[in-house]
């Protein structure tokens, strides 16, 4: 038996990782925040406060207020008095240099913004410091340049800005969730009232201050902190023009709800079950590395992750015993230590939520798998996990988890693979390994979703299109097609 | 010659049926509703379509779906060209029909004519709207990344009561040019062209299934259509802010997408350009790494 295993990947025996964290002080953090509204931080109509804490030691980072309708309302008349004073006023080159002066300023606190991240959120410092924050600059960066140029996105077609646009933002991605929704509707024209996640205010506090200090315009941008009442109130307001929304299916449906009969637009990112579908001919090694950056990622929380594997069953022992060699190299542990792979579930209600999964998923018969690395005392935490032999009408096979928990499944044929990979209610994303290219796009092609990767998995960039099909959602964010969210968009006429 | 001549032939009058699957059967209910002229003749008796037979007609579709999104916009647009040739040479017929129900007979045929203006302009986007909407998107990353249009599946047109057969066509070709399969709940009021459209569709190469035709009462069969766990989205041009709102309501039960495209987009003598193809796709993105 440890014969067999003798070419097991062995990164830690003989010697330590020695600590290696960044300093919370760098996040800077002040001891309350304010609501950001009409370029000013102001108190809470109500006076009341509530605590964001660490999810990996349970300290109280700071105080944030908690905005209720008298505070929304506030924000959408300065989003409105901005819109028709400023804003659409403006010519639309200086629009895309404020939009260029954030990103450079951005890219200057990126550290401060980084630790922050780490702290407020729980994600490993690797991934705020070399994914999050370079994505948050590129994403002000790239829509900058749209700022001037709306008339080429849509040939034969004129665009105008829709006005006041809300948008509502989850707390896996917290500030690069901030610029996907801000970046885009301020290029396209708009004014905006946003509500970061009750979990994750911080960092767009922070960008608050970065408004700031660049001079954008006050009510342009509007900060409101607070929990679901908060943005009920901003979906519910009679004065905004478009809802953007990222986060649960079952949100996003009460939101579609909520807005039957009116002319507010709507976009919906919400959640996805993707597939990952690895074939005989894959290079098993990248496949490893790609089901774990898929799954493993910012803990499983990312709405695009790849949590079902589907492994062709001739391969299935090799790859299974491959990637559970690999998992044993990943360390859980403080977000702020370099080296940490797999930081702290972002909540206790979801470290719960995920707590729930494991149990359905034995009960439901599923082989569970965990990994052997210590977890801290303190702090929300789940090892990685795998379960083995799930089967298409599993929950765990079914429903989103959000956590780092992949299910597994196999499969003989290119069309059972297919079937098994669009069999949810989901159509977020899906990945493809295989060296042949004619599968490649064969299978990429008949996934029921919005992205595919073929040979990676969540990669991400602002000239990319992202959003689901079916009920992962409506309406694309990146690139030339995610300005159509934030834009009128007509016939020049004229078509006979 | 008097009505009781001998010499007098009796007019064959024609059974008004549904359209499932690339047949023509009657409604499964069995009941009945009817057209009457503008001075109140009984003109015929349709189908009034039942929410089984809208069941019937979505699992037609659903199998339909992945053969007509596969043909080339080439081959679509064929067939869309192909409907076109068709009608022109049913325009008497059509336009008959819709003036038996109270429309002028100079208004009914410039309905009819821009009714085959409609499937001839989309016949020309058939092949050409994937690439004004697709694109190759420069990432920073070591990547081919790409993004292309994808059609949403099974589209349940909510078809304007009036212009009956021009409403119809300016929904449904649109939604066939990008891919889609159909189920259309035709006009209420005036039913006889699209009923009749049916047979052009039949003798159009239109592969079964592809469209299906019910006639019936909107307001019996819109929750129906909206409530349909296998319907993608739904294309209306008419409804009141009432219907649009129970509409929306259900729609999110499965997230299916609702397309209301403004009145004045049916009747315009202009065409309604690439929009309500686009309304009607999902966009894919893929990557790729590029490497050695």
């Amino acid at each position: 038996m440890a014969k067999k295993n003798s070419n097991k990947l062995d990164f830690d025996t003989g010697w330590h990782y020695d600590p290696a964290p960044e300093s919370p002080e760098l996040a800077k953090l002040n001891d309350s925040y304010d609501l950001f509204i009409d370029g000013k931080f102001v108190k809470p109509a109500s006076g009341k406060y509530f605590d964001t804490t660490s999810p990996s030691s349970h300290k109280t980072l700071a105080k944030v207020a908690e905005a209720d309708k008298r505070d929304v309302d506030k924000a959408v008349t300065a989003a409105r008095k901005a819109y028709e004073g400023t804003w659409s006023r403006l010519r639309p080159s200086e629009r895309g240099k404020y939009l260029f002066r954030i990103a450079r300023v951005i890219q200057e606190r990126s550290r401060e913004l980084a630790v922050t991240e780490s702290l407020d959120g729980g994600k490993p410092i690797r991934e705020s410091r070399d994914i999050d924050l370079p994505l948050v600059a590129a994403h002000f960066f790239y829509h900058a340049g749209w700022a001037d140029k709306l008339s080429y996105a849509f040939p034969g077609r004129k665009v105008s800005p829709l006005g006041v646009a809300g948008q509502i933002i989850p707390w896996n991605f917290p500030l690069l969730m901030a610029a996907w929704k801000i970046a885009p509707a301020l290029a396209a024209g708009n004014t905006v009232v946003i509500k970061p996640a009750e979990t994750t205010p911080l960092t767009s506090l922070k960008l608050a201050e970065i408004f700031q200090e660049v001079d954008l315009p006050p009510g342009v941008v509007n900060i409101l902190t607070g929990a679901g009442s908060t943005g009920e109130s901003i979906v519910r307001h009679p004065d905004v023009d478009k809802i953007a929304f990222t986060g649960s299916t079952e949100v996003g449906k009460l939101i579609r709800k909520t807005l039957a009969g009116t002319d507010k637009r709507l976009t919906l990112e919400l959640g996805g079950k993707a597939a990952n579908i690895v074939f005989e001919d894959a290079a098993l090694d990248q496949a490893v590395e790609g089901i774990v950056n898929g799954i493993f990622f910012n803990q499983g929380h990312v709405c695009c992750a790849g949590s079902r594997l589907l492994v062709q069953e001739s391969i299935s022992k090799k790859l299974v015993r491959k990637l559970k060699d690999r998992m044993e190299t990943l360390i859980v542990g403080d977000p702020l230590d370099k080296n940490t792979d797999i930081g702290a579930i972002n909540s206790k209600e979801q470290l719960k939520k995920i707590q729930g999964y494991l149990k359905v998923g034995q009960r439901e018969g599923a082989e569970i798998f965990q990994t052997s690395c210590p977890l801290p005392k303190r702090g929300n935490w789940c090892p990685p996990t795998l379960f083995l032999n799930a089967s298409q009408s599993h929950r765990i096979s079914q429903e989103e988890i959000f956590g780092p928990v992949l299910a597994i499944q196999t499969f003989r044929t290119v069309d059972e693979a297919i079937e098994k990979a669009n069999n949810t209610p989901f159509g977020l994303s899906g990945g493809v390994w295989t060296d042949k290219g004619a599968k490649a796009f064969h299978v990429s092609e008949r996934i029921k979703a919005g992205v595919v990767w073929i040979n990676t998995f969540n990669k991400f960039d602002p000239a990319s299109p992202f959003g689901g099909y079916k009920e992962s959602g409506f309406g694309r964010e990146g690139g030339r097609h995610g300005l159509e969210a934030y834009l009128n968009i007509s016939e020049m006429g004229g078509t006979r | 010659m008097s009505s009781n001549s001998p010499d007098r032939r009796l007019s064959v009058a024609k059974t008004y049926k549904l359209y499932i699957g690339g047949k023509f059967p009657r409604t499964e209910s069995g009941r009945t509703f009817e057209a009457r002229s503008h001075s109140g003749d009984l003109l015929a008796n349709l189908c009034r379509a039942s929410r089984k037979d809208l069941r019937e007609a979505v699992v037609v579709a659903r199998k339909a779906f992945p053969g007509w999104a596969k043909r080339s916009g080439y081959n679509r647009g064929q067939i869309l060209y192909r409907i076109a040739e068709i009608m022109e040479g049913r325009i008497d017929q059509l336009v008959n029909e819709i003036s038996s129900q109270g429309v002028a007979q100079k208004k009914a045929l410039k309905e009819v004519e821009t009714s085959i203006e409609r499937f001839v302009y989309y016949a020309g986007w058939a092949d050409k709207y994937a690439q004004i909407h697709g694109s190759v998107n420069p990432v920073s990353t070591s990547h081919f990344n790409f993004s292309v249009p994808e059609p949403m599946g099974i589209v349940g047109i909510i078809s304007p009561n009036e212009p009956s057969l021009l409403g119809l066509a300016t929904l449904l070709a649109p939604a066939l040019a990008g891919g889609n399969v159909v189920i259309s709940l035709v006009s209420e009021t005036r039913p006889l062209a699209p009923a009749t459209f049916a047979e052009i569709l039949h003798s159009s190469d239109v592969p079964a299934g592809v469209v299906n035709i019910l006639t019936g009462f909107r307001k019996e069969l819109l929750s129906d259509f909206s409530t349909h766990m296998d319907v993608n989205a739904i294309l209306a041009a008419d409804l009141s802010l009432k219907e649009r709102k129970l509409t929306e309501e259900n729609s999110a039960l499965n997230l299916k997408r609702v397309v209301h495209l403004p009145a004045k987009a049916i009747s315009a003598t202009d065409n309604p350009g690439i929009s309500p193809i686009l309304s009607l796709q999902e966009t894919k993105t893929t990557w790729h790494p590029v490497g050695t």
